[in-house]
């Protein structure tokens, strides 16, 4: 019968070790740092970066949130026995490049290298975000960039609705709504964050109602103003994601021009009748609603919804799209839909998708954000002039 | 050859509420004036004056923008759909 030093003399034997000082090189080299620890200890103090997985889950999760087996991995826990076992166990698993970190967290710490306490989810948050925590996609870590992310909905009214719903759901911590209008009885055969007792409220004050009493994590900030060239960019900027769900051409097209000029990425949505249409345009990488559409349709040729008419589900959808890629943008995941225009039929349900490019006759680019110049559009919704360049 | 073409919501009032028209054409031009030949109409909302496209009309050849091909000139393959993609500014 093997004692627990028998165990741990044979682990050793089978992995290689190194000390604090080499392990931080390592990680300073693009090693990556696995905690073994377990979560009370873990939220006391950890290193910036590590990825936490107790020992107790490290068989069961690991090969979801380490998926190169050929990467190198520094393995630690507070002293340098759990990462020996740790460490052994990879190697099991088929990794190929695994050390354990002699002395642990606790001499990590007491020789002064960089730790910090991690910001953790509160018990209520961790079972309100529990099916987001299972996703190795989002985790933990995904869950705080959620709340600690801004995004700004442009309308309160059929594609914000759903969206602003479903951002708040998912705990995206900060949701500005922009909207200058009341409820409508006509709004809610749409526009879902309403109801009959908020007919004749300010369209932005039953959003925050609606959204707190869905999530109280989320903080809603309202703008209960109209958009336009004055204020536009003070709006938009410490934002990190807008959701474009604007009725309008100029606003639209303002908007492009201060998000293009702020390096905002604008989640568009537009809806007509039984279709709609969704992009990303990131004016960083990738064309922008200029490059889509170098002028707008005459009125006579655009009539809105007001005017056309949209069935009540189709906004849900488009708007639901929306909050998916702007979360998706949030947290890095999976493939965009920039320059790629999506157009959904929902009497055929058919989804299609074709290609934007950046149109080189368009000056309104993030390489000439500090000559943009953000104005009030009329009728072809021309960008003013590039500013002379500065000096 | 026949080629496809997509109509959008915005346009259908045109073909009696059809989404798909048929025609017999080799590029994006043909295929248009044979659409206008079977719905009159199209001509003035996809062309300006002068007879180039419409800047605020995208116009798809499968997925591709014919503005980075050659146009209204854009050949069309055998059985290809052509997509006519206006804005709509809509939510």
């Amino acid at each position: 019968m093997a004692t627990f030093r028998d165990l741990l003399n044979e682990a050793k034997q089978q992995i290689d070790e190194v000390d604090t000082a080499t392990a931080e090189q390592l990680v300073a080299d693009g090693a990556l740092l696995l905690d073994v620890r377990e979560a009370d200890e873990f939220e006391q103090g950890a290193v910036p970066g590590s990825v936490f997985i107790p020992r107790g889950h490290l068989e069961g999760q690991v090969e979801g949130r380490l998926t190169d087996k050929a990467a190198k991995v520094v393995v630690m826990c507070a002293g340098g026995v759990r990462s020996a076992f740790a460490a052994r166990t990879l190697g099991e698993l088929g990794y190929t490049d695994v050390v354990s970190m002699a002395g642990g967290f606790n001499k990590w710490k007491d020789e002064g290298r960089d730790w910090r306490r991690p910001e953790v989810l509160s018990p209520e948050q961790r079972n309100r975000y529990h099916r987001h925590l299972l996703l190795p996609e989002v985790g933990e870590e995904g869950q705080q960039k959620l709340l600690g992310a801004k995004v700004l909905l442009l309308g309160a009214g059929g594609l914000g609705s759903p969206a602003a719903l479903y951002l708040a759901a998912a705990g995206v911590g900060t949701i500005g709504i922009v909207d200058m209008d009341v409820v409508d009885d006509s709004n809610l055969q749409r526009q879902i964050l309403h109801n009959v007792d908020r007919v004749g409220d300010r369209k932005v004050d039953s959003a925050k109602k609606t959204l707190t009493l869905l999530n109280p994590d989320v903080n809603v900030i309202t703008f209960d103003v109209r958009l336009d060239a004055s204020n536009m960019e003070e709006i938009i900027s410490g934002f990190d994601v807008v959701v474009d769900g604007a009725d309008n051409f100029p606003v639209r097209y303002m908007l492009n021009d201060a998000s293009v000029k702020l390096g905002i990425p604008v989640v568009h949505g537009s809806i007509f009748r039984f279709e709609g249409h969704i992009t990303v345009f990131d004016p960083r990488n990738g064309p922008t609603y200029r490059d889509l559409l170098p002028e707008p349709p005459p009125p006579e040729l655009a009539p809105s919804c007001a005017e056309a008419g949209v069935l009540g589900v189709l906004p849900g959808i488009v708007g639901s799209i929306q909050a998916l890629e702007a979360i998706k943008l949030l947290l890095g995941l999976g493939d965009s839909l920039v320059g790629r225009y999506l157009t959904f039929d929902a009497n055929e349900m058919s989804f299609r998708e074709y290609k934007i490019r950046q149109d080189p006759s368009n000056q309104i680019t993030y390489e000439n954000r500090d000559r943009i110049q953000v104005v009030e559009l009329e009728g072809h919704c021309m960008p003013a002039p590039l500013a002379a360049p500065a000096g | 050859m026949t080629v496809k073409i997509r109509i959008p919501t915005t346009l259908r009032p045109l073909t009696g509420g059809e989404s798909e028209v048929e025609v017999e054409a080799t590029t994006v031009a043909e295929a248009f004036d044979a659409l206008e030949a079977a719905h009159p109409g199209f001509r003035e909302r996809l062309y300006d004056e002068s007879g180039n496209l419409r800047r605020f009309v995208n116009v798809f050849v499968a997925d591709d923008d014919v503005r980075y091909l050659e146009g209204a000139a854009t050949a069309v393959p055998e059985g290809e759909t052509i997509s006519i993609i206006p804005a709509v500014a809509g939510g």
